[in-house]
């Protein structure tokens, strides 16, 4: 048996596998263990059915924020879409389920395929444009997929709707939260192992310099294009598997929550989060729906005090205000998010009290 | 041809609104490169401070223009130095994201203070300015609003090519460290120009409350229908803001009469898209050539 890896007191790395170490210490391997095994054995039979609820919602918004910053945090393609294609993973579970039964565990990897094509499709742009013109034409392509939710009626049940059967799972009922949580949870460590994974190999290598510098990577040989659409590919895939979890979790859908706003969340979540950091991606998403339920409850619990209703309705815009104010925040104080937050308490324990 | 010509009328008068919004967006846009997703939120900003001066307040309404502007110019200012200045050299992403955040912050904020109502100013142009022809009736806030694009126009287009301070902001827009080493004093040529972004803003605020009435959710939601404007005429052109306006103003209308209203939304960013594919600089963009 090999010795246990502890951290260095320096870089004393000598080979690639050293460095592309995923837990630089046994230890990072243990806490992630103890961490898994918390989540499945103790998380869900310890919250209520809301507590459950929300951290279900932060399962699934994570999964596709992995996936936006794997395109905006690794490959710098920014996408103002990535709300839309939710949206469309989420319509694309619900037409498959409904119109052509296919049962759940098919379905959802479907809907991710589906969401991936149509990735690529409004992705394609990217071939002549970059920076702030691939931006716009991302926010057009949210825009006209909104536009789709609504109009193709014959599908998507226009502003009504698509309302799902409950899901099962090997004859078990998916119904309940706890059920749902394990099924969420599941996806979420296997895709977060992968997009891990993906970072580390030849095309996450890719990504990361087309991201630092396009035309070097193009001198390079890096066939920038084939490489920018497959993270459109991988990251639309991401957002389309979430959308089909969510469109089982919630039973009905309508084309109301994937708006321009959606995206604007996920951005939100992975910049607050860290750019280029998958654990990032979870605590933006951690940080960004625990905000908005506080505020949330902040407003109903006014709505209680009979004496402050005109109060609590004021207030509700004060939400976005302060959504606005998180973002500002991060943007100017803690560009690199909480990622950066949590590897800088992390190292002042290590080092404490040797701390230079 | 009644119906043809009343829409071209409406898209005329649509697209001008249009284009006035565009126009602060691409000063700031020419002088900064920054994509200002905040611009809605400013124009909603200057149109509600003018209501407040001159209906609340009742200001006589020359002088609560007047109050508007110098408002939103500092706002510019203010809003450069805290949230755009230390932004400085950073990444595009963060930079975009910081005005979307802005965005959020003004519309929650306005919200706030004034809801979701829709308000309207005392009637104050002259009647004089109603404009006939045939039997067709052009509303004297259109002719106003015109009036007024048309001296932007000339303005801007004076002030960038022949004033320094104009020179200045296209060196900046161009090369900021080539404009550093010439002595062009960067930060003030940001600072100016989101000071006179804000007071475009301000203005095209202004005249789209005449036109409308003002609602925060409507006004603030222009800011995002400038970008099929100004990717048509070229990000950095302002006679191509004027001329994409207009293009896009009658394209809507065209296709809300003839086609469908439900398309009349949705139709500008399909032509965005198309634009982008075809001729991503726009009709009078600066074309970016790069070599590998």
């Amino acid at each position: 048996m090999r010795r246990l890896r502890f951290h260095p007191c320096g870089n004393y790395r000598e080979t690639y596998e050293e460095e592309l170490a995923i837990f630089e210490t046994d230890f990072g391997r243990l806490s992630t263990l103890v961490g898994l095994i918390l989540l499945f054995a103790v998380v869900p039979f310890i919250s209520d059915a809301y507590i459950l609820y929300i951290i279900n919602t932060i399962g699934i918004f994570a999964i596709a924020a992995i996936g936006l910053n794997l395109l905006i945090g690794y490959t710098g393609q920014i996408s103002l879409g990535h709300g839309a294609f939710f949206g469309v993973g989420a319509y694309a579970g619900a037409i498959l389920s409904t119109k052509a039964g296919l049962p759940f565990i098919i379905a959802v990897p479907a809907a991710g395929f589906i969401t991936a094509i149509v990735g690529v499709i409004f992705g394609s742009p990217s071939i002549r444009l970059k920076h702030l013109y691939l931006c716009i034409a991302t926010l057009a392509s949210q825009f006209i997929l909104e536009y789709i939710f609504v109009q193709w009626e014959s599908m998507t049940g226009g502003a009504m709707g698509i309302s799902i059967p409950a899901a099962s799972l090997f004859g078990i009922d998916l119904g309940s939260d706890r059920n749902f949580f394990y099924v969420i949870f599941f996806c979420f460590s296997i895709l977060t192992w992968m997009a891990v994974n993906i970072t580390r190999t030849r095309y996450g290598r890719a990504f990361i310099a087309i991201r630092d510098n396009d035309q070097a990577a193009e001198g390079m040989g890096i066939p920038i294009f084939l490489y920018k659409l497959l993270a459109f590919a991988i990251s639309s895939f991401y957002a389309g598997f979430a959308g089909a979890l969510f469109a089982f979790y919630m039973i009905s859908i309508t084309p109301e929550p994937f708006g321009i706003w959606l995206s604007i969340e996920y951005i939100a979540m992975i910049i607050i989060g860290g750019l280029g950091s998958i654990p990032g991606s979870v605590f933006g998403t951690l940080f960004i729906i625990t905000l908005s339920e506080v505020l949330s409850h902040t407003t109903q619990y006014l709505m209680n005090i009979s004496a402050s209703i005109g109060a609590a309705t004021t207030i509700a815009p004060l939400r976005e205000f302060i959504y606005g104010l998180a973002i500002i925040l991060f943007i100017i104080f803690e560009p690199k998010g909480l990622a950066e937050v949590w590897r800088i308490v992390r190292s002042s324990f290590r080092l404490w009290p040797f701390s230079y | 041809m009644e119906f043809f010509l009343q829409l071209t009328i409406n898209g005329l008068s649509l697209g001008f609104l249009y284009a006035l919004a565009a126009l602060g967006f691409v000063m700031i846009f020419k002088s900064s490169s920054v994509l200002n997703f905040a611009h809605g939120a400013l124009m909603a900003i200057g149109a509600f401070l003018f209501l407040v001066l001159s209906t609340w307040a009742n200001l006589p309404i020359w002088l609560a223009f007047l109050l508007t502007l110098i408002g939103s110019f500092s706002l510019g200012f203010i809003i450069e130095r805290f949230f755009l200045r230390p932004l400085i050299g950073e990444a595009l992403i963060e930079v975009i994201m910081l005005t979307l955040g802005l965005f959020i912050m003004i519309k929650g904020l306005l919200l706030f203070i004034f809801g979701g109502d829709l308000y309207s100013y005392r009637k104050f142009l002259p009647p004089a300015l109603t404009f006939h022809w045939g039997g067709i009736e052009v509303a004297g806030v259109y002719v106003a609003a015109f009036i007024i694009g048309l001296i932007f126009l000339a303005q801007f287009g004076f002030f960038f090519k022949y004033s320094s301070q104009g020179i200045y902001m296209r060196s900046v827009a161009d090369n900021q460290p080539a404009a550093m080493a010439l002595g062009v004093h960067v930060r003030r040529v940001f600072a100016l120009s989101w000071a006179i972004a804000a007071l475009v803003a301000a203005m095209s605020g202004i005249v789209l409350g005449i036109i409308n009435g003002i609602n925060v959710h409507e006004v603030s939601d222009i800011g995002l229908k400038v970008f099929p404007v100004v990717i048509l005429g070229g990000l950095d052109s302002i006679g191509g803001a004027i001329l994409g306006g207009i293009i896009i103003g009658l394209l809507e209308t065209f296709t809300g009469g003839y086609l469908s209203s439900g398309l009349r939304e949705v139709i500008p960013y399909i032509a965005l898209i198309i634009i982008l594919l075809v001729k991503p600089y726009g009709l009078f963009g600066l074309v970016e050539i790069e070599r590998v």
